[in-house]
């Protein structure tokens, strides 16, 4: 999980606040990518958390790889000539990244998870954590610990509104976050399997008894969670770089994101991962904490929010059943 | 040749230190931390400071990393543990990074990146044990091992002991029968920090440097791979489990194959005995201690 490159999570945050609106715009606008992308990764959290009641710690690991193989992908298909071609090309690349985490987080539940629903609480965590720590120091083996950086080919020269000026990367990010946000909404709460997720987390034993197979929801939770976090991962290549301990940072934020949500809260994870952008952000920029301690905003925040609201900003408070 | 062989049972004996204090938290209460990095850092710091900077002696460093250690034990543990077990492993974990990011960034009291050169040698009623020579080092460490595994194995057949793994079982029974179970998890968790501290210390006069880099959280997944192939709540298995792990990790430098075996072999292996320990063998190699019956005589049965 952790060793090689320094740990960075998150994307870079450009200047230093001033004072004027359209600085606070910039710095909103800023926040608000990071933390789209916090929210993407804390979905899959949220929702693993929601039906089986364990925090996956690969969640991260499985983030990193989607990036590599998005990453692989473009380079592999862009071709040599700058066009509209490149501009799918990304789209399929980053495809091709969520179907292959989903695939991992499928077979990771299947192999290390699912032999653990009925053994102790304690089983299944430590299963996570030894995933988590196959699929970063694998990816260090096969790929080298060496950070690499998606070559997406077209100009991030800023767009000027006024005073703020964003980056098409941004842009492109933002549009991503939503569409997938409201994808997922819909899809949870409209479709068929959204209504049988929905039972499943509720209670699972009740939800066997009406017909839900249960086994095919988990495995399909976990793979949007996955495709989810792979998303986040190719939209992170974009702006920072791609290594092999990249999700342990990230994917610790994102958690962070999730409780601050609410865990098991899929509106929740959305808003705590945006929260949580907007204060890395603002921390940075209007309090004057130093950048070198960026990180540890997101635990000063896990440790407040579980002092003062443990069950998250729209969590329920939940009575533990004997 | 033996030299090498006394250096990975010296490591042993620093890190069964710390796999007896994760034993307590893990073993007994149930409970996923994944911080005794951060503790052996800070243990490692303390007498790495009070040694160069300020001459003090290394056996009263040691009282000092204890104190410090468990403080942030508590810092960490009162938050999080009044609240489910899993929110610990995820605090743990920050905590651990953060030790470290302060320990590179600190400059002027941990000198950051390039860490504390020239601790001074260990003296004992006048004479140095020097790291050089394995032998009084290694019966050093291990004495300090022998100290704590009493020390623990006293602490868990006491009423803590008892508590906490009332408490791994059934929490809320636990509570109903009047455990305070926030309190015991918290004494628990400073436990453990503290003896990791101390693990630390010894770490420090072995190496006689400190930086940053040893500490990463390698070094927690290591100590928690001890506890769970040795055997959860027994503190002998986790002192064999910590000679296990030593010797795997020394593999490639053992039988000279560090040409053909990659560097992160050893860390897979380690996901590897976590994920696989879980699934066919949770109670690890020896597993869990049983209580032994109290011993009557003259038992009805033996009369029949």
């Amino acid at each position: 999980m952790m060793c090689g490159p320094p740990l960075v999570g998150g994307l870079p945050i450009k200047e230093p606040f001033v004072g004027s609106i359209a600085e606070f715009f910039q710095h909103l606008m800023n926040g608000l990518t990071l933390g789209g992308i916090y929210a993407l990764i804390a979905l899959g959290y949220t929702m693993v958390y929601g039906i089986l009641k364990f925090i996956n710690f690969a969640h991260g690991d499985i983030l990193m790889v989607g990036s590599y193989i998005g990453l692989f992908a473009f380079n592999l298909i862009k071709g040599q000539t700058l066009g509209p071609w490149t501009f799918i090309a990304f789209f399929i690349a980053m495809l091709a990244g969520m179907a292959f985490s989903a695939g991992l987080g499928v077979v990771i539940e299947r192999v290390a998870y699912k032999p653990l629903r009925k053994a102790t609480r304690l089983a299944p965590l430590l299963s996570a954590i030894g995933v988590s720590f196959i699929l970063s120091n694998m990816a260090a083996w096969i790929w080298g610990t060496k950070s690499r950086k998606l070559d997406y080919p077209f100009k991030n020269t800023p767009i000027k509104f006024g005073g703020v000026s964003i980056t098409p990367h941004q842009i492109l990010i933002l549009v991503v976050v939503v569409i997938m946000m409201i994808a997922l909404k819909l899809f949870v709460d409209r479709s068929r399997i959204g209504k049988a997720m929905r039972a499943t987390s509720l209670d699972q034993d009740t939800a066997k008894l009406m017909g839900v197979k249960v086994d095919q929801i988990i495995a399909i939770t976990f793979a949007i969670g996955s495709a989810l976090a792979a998303t986040a991962g190719f939209l992170i290549a974009l702006e920072i770089k791609v290594y092999p301990s990249m999700g342990t940072m990230t994917g610790l934020k994102a958690f962070v994101a999730a409780v601050v949500g609410g865990i098991g809260n899929i509106s929740g994870a959305m808003l705590g991962g945006i929260l949580l952008g907007l204060l890395e952000t603002f921390g940075v920029a209007l309090l004057g904490i130093p950048y070198g301690l960026r990180d540890t905003i997101a635990f000063v925040a896990l440790i407040l929010i579980l002092l003062i609201k443990p069950e998250g900003l729209l969590g329920k408070a939940e009575k533990e059943k004997v | 040749m033996l030299n090498f062989l006394l250096l990975i049972f010296i490591y042993t004996g620093i890190y069964a230190l710390m796999a007896i204090g994760q034993n307590l938290i893990t073993g007994y209460v149930g409970l996923l931390s994944l911080t005794q990095a951060g503790f052996f850092a800070i243990g490692s710091y303390v007498t790495a400071i009070l040694t160069v900077k300020m001459g003090v002696n290394f056996w009263l460093t040691i009282p000092v990393a204890i104190l410090i250690s468990a403080f942030f034990g508590l810092l960490i543990g009162l938050p999080t543990l009044r609240l489910r077990g899993d929110y610990l492993a995820i605090a743990t974990l920050g905590f651990g990074e953060i030790v470290r990011n302060i320990l590179n960034n600190w400059d002027k009291l941990t000198n950051g990146p390039m860490g504390i050169q020239r601790i001074p040698m260990v003296t004992l009623f006048g004479h140095t044990i020097s790291p050089y020579r394995k032998w009084g080092f290694l019966i050093l460490v291990w004495s300090f091992v022998l100290i704590a595994y009493l020390l623990f194995q006293r602490l868990a057949k006491s009423r803590l002991g008892r508590a906490l793994e009332a408490i791994r079982e059934d929490e809320i029974a636990a509570s109903s029968m009047g455990i305070n179970v926030t309190a015991y998890k918290v004494w628990a968790f400073i436990f453990g920090a503290a003896v990791a501290g101390v693990a630390g210390s010894l770490q420090a006069v072995f190496i006689l440097s400190v930086a940053p880099g040893v500490f990463t959280f390698m070094v927690s997944i290591m100590v928690l791979c001890m506890v769970v192939l040795g055997g959860m709540g027994n503190f002998k298995a986790v002192i064999l489990g910590a000679l296990i792990i030593q010797f795997i990790s020394y593999f490639p430098q053992l039988t000279g194959l560090t040409n053909v075996i990659p560097p992160q072999f050893k860390q897979v292996l380690f996901g590897l005995i976590l994920v696989v320990m879980m699934i066919w063998r949770p109670q690890g190699i020896l597993g869990r201690e049983q209580r032994s019956a109290p011993w009557r005589p003259f038992s009805k049965r033996r009369a029949k």
